[in-house]
């Protein structure tokens, strides 16, 4: 039987991103895919899902809400972080091979949503596809990643609630002005549920595949215990990535 | 043709395989899901009296031979439960299959309370959970432990049920003397029995020099319990005449047919949606109905307890 248990790691590098949000690098590497996650535990503590920013080494962006991510937080070079995974079903690419300048895909991020999208973004820029990326935010302080994706190759497009950066509105309204302007073979969302619902309504509107990560509380995190279902979906194994298509 | 219907405590189900209890039996849609795949009837998660929030993570790992769970009975209590297996009966009806729903309390009066308010979402059968290994600080020690507690809890919930569905108890393997646990559920009224809950289990992280469930001990289920589970449901078909849910590690449809020879009359499946998903049971049902044609075999009842007759050969003279 494969198993799933924790893994223990030490962490090999912390960077800052917002007063909220820390990217940790572990030196472990995984084979895993872009939009799969890990569970992320501290003895004694909690056990958590992360959507994977890279898979080697293991790189997670927390942000901290919650008493567990900010234990994290508080972890140094050196420190011990155990992992369960990767585990999940991750994004993928347009079956079709990118030609040109033709070969778009538009990523969506809404808040730290981005973590994922930022694997992804990589990865189909390593292929050949321009990748072009809306961070939506509520405010410039909340905004990460939007120099780590400009320095990958990525267009990068910001939208804040309140205009303090970028255009003034949801990442939703960037994407429409996109979609009216360039063609795009896909899109990939990940952010709060709002905004996924959004984006959906884009997709169907214009006939576009889409993928949106979704997140729940979750225990097992293979598909076992029924926790994060939704309708049916179980989140961890069905997803975190929705194909849209895929269901009715 | 292969017939793999089954009738369990006069409930017709159309396959022999029932999802066993705490594993996704949390939500209406996932439990049709299940259904569609082929079970023959579901077992949604045990509710109490009360919501709980279970145990804090780890709760759930999978290890070489199986997997080791603390979830600590999270629920919604049953008011909301009573809603969720109404809104599950309206999908499963229509596919015949069959719901049985589950409790757990931690007295008696709280289990009769229960099961009298669980009956009223209509449920095929109901299952007793006196067996859940990871509740002690605040349950106590599984009423499964003891005969004369099993007996007592199973007396309390078959009058508060009062014949509007049959009740199976589901006993723990904790125990030095399942047989005689068995018997005493069936004096005391039970219709049917569940054989087994988990086996209480432990791992430890050594890098952490911590067990890894927040629970510290958590239930094993899966492959490595299966023999385990076979000989308890042997045991018991020895003892009792009322019919097993032989339940612990069957993930092939070889594994059922072990496990209805042993003695079961239906097989519950739990672990093994670990490695398919909950698209397991049909892989379940063509795996079975071939060994079936293999073994020359119309039904499953042809089957049942086979093990405690063998082939009869005769010793020549």
């Amino acid at each position: 039987m494969s198993t799933s248990l924790p893994r223990v790691a030490r962490i090999g590098g912390v960077c800052e991103e917002s007063n909220q949000v820390r990217t940790i690098v572990l030196d472990l590497d995984l084979e895993a895919e872009p939009g799969q996650f890990v569970m992320t535990w501290l003895p004694g503590l909690d056990e958590k899902p992360f959507s994977l920013v890279r898979a080697a080494p293991v790189t997670l962006t927390i942000a901290r809400v919650g008493p567990f991510s900010s234990a994290v937080h508080g972890l140094v070079p050196g420190d011990s972080l155990w992992v369960r995974g990767p585990l999940g079903r991750p994004f993928t690419l347009p079956a079709m091979r990118p030609a040109g300048s033709g070969s778009r895909i538009l990523l969506i991020g809404g808040g730290y949503g981005v973590a994922p999208l930022y694997f992804l973004a990589d990865r189909a820029l390593a292929l050949g596809w321009v990748v072009h990326m809306v961070i939506g935010a509520r405010t410039a302080s909340d905004v990460v990643f939007a120099d780590r994706f400009t320095a990958l190759g990525a267009g990068v497009f910001l939208t804040t609630d309140d205009g303090s950066l970028g255009q003034r509105g949801v990442a939703t309204d960037a994407v429409e002005h996109l979609l009216d302007s360039d063609p795009y073979q896909a899109l990939y969302a990940c952010g709060p549920e709002p905004m996924l619902d959004a984006v959906e309504r884009l997709a169907r509107q214009r006939g576009l595949p889409a993928q949106l990560s979704y997140e729940r509380y979750m225990r097992c995190g293979f598909g076992v215990c029924g926790s994060c279902a939704q309708r049916g979906w179980l989140v961890c194994r069905d997803g975190p990535v929705r194909h849209l298509g895929d269901d009715a | 043709m292969v017939d793999l219907s089954v009738t369990l405590c006069g409930v017709h189900l159309p396959t022999p395989f029932i999802l066993a209890s705490g594993i996704l039996g949390t939500e209406a849609e996932l439990m049709a899901r299940v259904a569609r795949a082929g079970a023959g009837a579901v077992t949604a998660k045990s509710c109490g009296p009360q919501p709980r929030a279970g145990h804090p993570n780890p709760t759930v790992v999978a290890w070489e031979h199986g997997l080791l769970n603390a979830v600590g009975l999270a629920n919604p209590g049953v008011e909301a439960e009573v809603e969720e297996l109404a809104r599950t009966q309206a999908y499963l009806r229509p596919l015949g299959v069959a719901l049985v729903a589950s409790i757990f309390a931690g007295t008696v009066e709280d289990f009769a309370r229960v099961a009298a308010r669980v009956v009223d979402a209509q449920p095929d059968l109901i299952e007793v959970n006196i067996s859940c290994p990871n509740v002690h600080d605040d349950l106590g020690t599984p009423f499964a432990a003891d005969a004369s507690s099993a007996a007592k809890v199973t007396a309390a919930v078959k009058e508060a049920v009062a014949d509007r569905a049959p009740i199976l108890v589901k006993l723990s393997p904790n125990v030095a003397d399942i047989a005689a646990i068995a018997r005493a559920v069936e004096d005391a009224g039970a219709d049917g029995i569940t054989a087994i809950n988990t086996l209480t289990g432990m791992i430890i992280d050594v890098h952490a020099r911590l067990p890894i469930l927040a629970n510290r001990t958590g239930g094993m289920s899966g492959p490595a319990i299966r023999p385990l589970a076979v000989r308890c449901v042997y045991e018991i078909y020895r003892a009792v005449r009322i019919p097993i849910v032989g339940t612990g590690g069957v993930s092939s449809g070889h594994d059922a047919i072990e496990m209805v020879m042993a003695g079961a009359s239906a097989v519950g499946v739990g672990s093994s949606v670990y490695h398919d998903g909950p698209e397991i049971f049909g892989r379940l049902c063509s795996e079975m109905e071939a060994l079936m044609v293999e073994l020359d075999c119309e039904s499953v009842a042809d089957l049942q307890a086979a093990a405690h007759r063998g082939l009869g050969h005769r010793v020549p003279a």
